[in-house]
């Protein structure tokens, strides 16, 4: 292997251009908090510093959601659908022109690698608000009835895995239906909603209708809270998700959620075996599997396991692990120290269940967090690493004997969010399609997203649909469900 | 002597027969003249767990059946109901202490929401779904599919009609369900089961519970198997207990207003998006 090492192929961080410490964003200003505490952002390669990081407590939600109350009051529901529309337009062309400085910035924030942030990430951020763009003057042929009203304020908390993408997810359909937002960051990962708000400046966005503040899940809590917030739209584990449903069960306050899930990727004995294992490894090891949907169950056809899993051996061995700014890496920083031990913790339960580890050999930096990409045989499925969202680069490995007993084991989990199917036979792959319990089904392929197509889950992996044409439901107003 | 009307015993209707109530206790329905009607059963948590067993194991099978088939069956309730006016009438009567025309408009609008949503069955999917144009060398579409378990509170009044709003979306989509009758007016729920039970409907797709709300309401919120719920019959702050409760699966939990809307179908869908490439 060695002759074909490649050399190293760094990205600069010259472009990144961080400033040493944000206020939150409030009113279409950086302003301080009000009692002027902050908190530091790092970057998980290396532990470095990045960015001081203004924390919002409740005085300053209040403040956000003030500012997003008269914004909708005042200016933006009063906003033409088309110029509405138009801002839209600007914000993504904005990120398109500002792609690399937003890729270097996510990728030193996150610890992703710097390919997929510059390949995915960026790109995928800017499509989701030129997509939704064009909906804002023709949201009455959308199929919500003929006068589609905006529901109003909106909470939006986000997570780490995909911080710029995740704010699309939320911010355009909001915006373009006539919502203004409150959006809240992960604690980890603030720099590209900063850098965000930055471009809502520079795209003249009218002041308050985007207001992006920084915290924890205090802030967040306070937020979900806030009398005066119309909807909450949160993405993040099925935990959390279930305590916001609790926290509003007594309001009037919608929500849609994107939760946790612990896809199958079911792979029959019919596969092109080389294409399913670049889709196992896709599936899992994309992000460092910091990722709701990934494929974190391999499904295998009993018959065809061995050859399957020596191919995704040799396969695993030739993952690139280490520098995310390398644009050769493949599998980049774990997010956060506090992720790195649950990945520890909740892969130790593995090893104590009786599963076996395999990991290819590789060097770790010294600093920094970090995870080998990992598969564990022999797992049954009352174990942890089977049920429980690992969020790290981890497969759990199981087989199956017949197409019936490969479905039911895959919807043997209280998530529904996302499936992996692979075979090379059209009318199995449409009949396992129909048979999984799950929002996203991938057949032959595995992680892919696109504005257009709807993303969200069945069962405990949430409420609601993002992007496509049912996305905009969640930010418009029913004409028969009774609001209380 | 006149001769003595041989009176029905209303019964639980669960996995299409129609047993008493487990527990063995029943509760007294009065008519608007404070008359005596009927001993209702009075359904208790394992009444409804034995619902809830019954619409699983009859989920797929409906679920899995063709939307014409479906929407074949609907239309067949709508048929035997209106063979059945007349007793539907007599009971909205006796029990709303309406008049004749009144029940009798209430019986044909019941009847007309079926064929209504019996139409909607097949044509819910190139309403609601979708082929989307994403970027790349995919095929990607989007189709409706049924929520699972739904748990219906019928609304009290208008008393057949507010089973029917509630209860014939929830099936159209493919759903199963379980029933709770409004607590004051159970009867034209059980006698729709009458119906239900000789419309070619699978046995198991709707069970009905008649008896108290507030005893059931959160036996239903804390039910794991029970994937959805239509509050209609609840107070506010029942319905914010479900919700509390709910959230321990994430049911999807919905109040409507009174009126017909696919909404209501599809707000008990869940909606799959599927992925292939094109290519050789």
């Amino acid at each position: 292997m060695s002759n074909f090492e490649y050399a190293s192929a760094p990205e600069s961080k010259a472009i990144a251009n961080i400033a040493t410490s944000y206020g939150l964003f409030i009113g279409g200003k950086f302003v301080d908090p009000r009692k002027g505490k902050s908190f530091e952002t790092i970057n998980p390669a290396t532990e470095e510093v990045l960015s001081k990081i203004g924390y919002a407590d409740k005085l300053d939600v209040d403040l956000a959601v003030k500012s997003a109350r008269s914004a909708f009051t005042k200016i933006w529901s009063k906003t033409p659908a088309k110029e509405r529309g138009k801002y839209l337009y600007r914000i993504a062309r904005i990120l398109q022109e500002r792609a690399r400085e937003f890729a270097v910035v996510e990728t030193l924030d996150n610890g992703k690698p710097i390919r997929e942030s510059r390949d995915t990430d960026i790109p995928l951020a800017a499509a989701h608000f030129f997509y939704h763009a064009g909906w804002a003057d023709k949201l009455e042929y959308a199929g919500f009835g003929n006068k589609p009203k905006p529901v109003g304020v909106v909470g939006q908390i986000i997570p780490w895995n995909f911080p710029l993408l995740m704010l699309a997810w939320k911010i355009a359909p909001a915006l373009v239906a006539g919502n203004t937002v409150v959006l809240k960051p992960a604690e980890t990962t603030p720099l590209t909603a900063l850098l965000f708000a930055q471009v809502c400046q520079q795209a003249g966005l009218p002041e308050s209708v985007v207001n992006i503040i920084t915290g924890d899940g205090i802030t967040g809590a306070a937020l979900v809270n806030h009398p005066d917030i119309n909807k909450v739209a949160f993405t993040g584990s099925t935990e959390v998700g279930k305590a916001i449903a609790r926290s509003i069960s007594a309001t009037n306050k919608r929500a849609t959620l994107e939760l946790g899930g612990k896809a199958a990727n079911l792979v029959f004995e019919d596969a092109a075996i080389d294409e399913a294992v670049e889709g196992i490894v896709n599936g899992i090891f994309f992000n460092q599997g910091h990722v709701c949907c990934a494929g974190s169950r391999l499904l295998v056809q009993e018959n065809v396991a061995d050859e399957v899993l020596e191919k995704l051996k040799a396969r695993m061995s030739l993952i690139r692990v280490g520098d995310p700014m390398d644009k050769n890496t493949d599998l980049g920083a774990i997010n956060s120290k506090e992720q790195l031990k649950r990945i520890h913790e909740i892969t130790k339960s593995g090893d104590a269940e009786g599963a076996n580890r395999w990991s290819p050999e590789c060097k770790l930096p010294s600093k920094g967090f970090w995870y080998p990409p990992t598969i564990f045989t022999g797992v049954s499925q009352s174990h942890r690493i089977a049920r429980e969202e690992i969020f790290g680069p981890v497969l759990s490995v199981l087989t199956f004997r017949t197409p019936a007993e490969g479905i039911e084991k895959a919807n043997n989990t209280m998530y529904g969010l996302s499936a992996g199917i692979w075979s090379d036979k059209g009318a199995k792959i449409l009949w396992a399609a129909k048979q999984l319990k799950a929002g996203v089904i991938w057949s032959n392929t595995f992680n892919k997203f696109d504005p257009a197509s709807p993303f969200g889950g069945y069962k405990e992996s949430g409420w609601g649909r993002e992007g496509g044409r049912h996305g905009l439901s969640g930010y418009l107003k029913s004409d028969v469900k009774a609001s209380k | 002597m006149s001769r003595i009307d041989v009176n029905k015993t209303y019964k639980l209707f669960i996995g299409g027969t129609f047993p008493r109530s487990e527990s063995g206790r029943v509760y007294e329905i009065k008519g608007a003249n404070k008359k005596f009607i009927a001993n209702p059963a009075l359904a208790s948590r394992k009444d409804l767990r034995d619902a809830v067993v019954a619409a699983k194991s009859a989920s797929s099978g409906w679920a899995n059946a063709t939307a014409f088939n479906r929407g074949q069956i609907l239309y067949r309730i709508a048929e035997i109901m209106q063979g059945r006016s007349e007793q539907f009438i007599d009971e909205i009567c006796l029990l709303e202490g309406v008049s004749n025309k009144a029940a009798k408009l209430q019986v044909e609008e019941a009847i007309d929401t079926w064929v209504w949503y019996s139409g909607w069955c097949d044509k819910l999917y190139s309403v609601s779904g979708s082929q989307n144009q994403v970027s790349g060398p995919f095929y990607n579409f989007t189709t409706p599919e049924a929520l699972g378990v739904v748990a219906v509170f019928a609304e009290s009044k208008p008393s057949l009609l507010g089973v029917v709003r509630t209860l014939a979306p929830v099936i159209a989509a493919g759903n199963s369900a379980v029933l709770i009758a409004s607590e004051s007016y159970p009867l034209p729920a059980i006698t729709l089961s009458e119906v239900l039970a000789t419309s070619d409907l699978p046995a198991g797709v709707v069970n009905v519970l008649t008896g108290k709300v507030s005893e059931l309401a959160p036996w239903v919120g804390s039910h794991m198997e029970i994937d959805g719920v239509d509050v209609a019959g609840l107070s506010k702050k029942q319905e914010d207990e479900i919700k509390l409760v709910g959230a321990d699966n994430l049911k999807r939990i919905h109040r409507f207003s009174a009126t017909n809307h696919p909404e209501r179908i599809l707000s008990f869908m869940e909606h799959k998006t599927i992925w292939h490439p094109i290519g050789i």
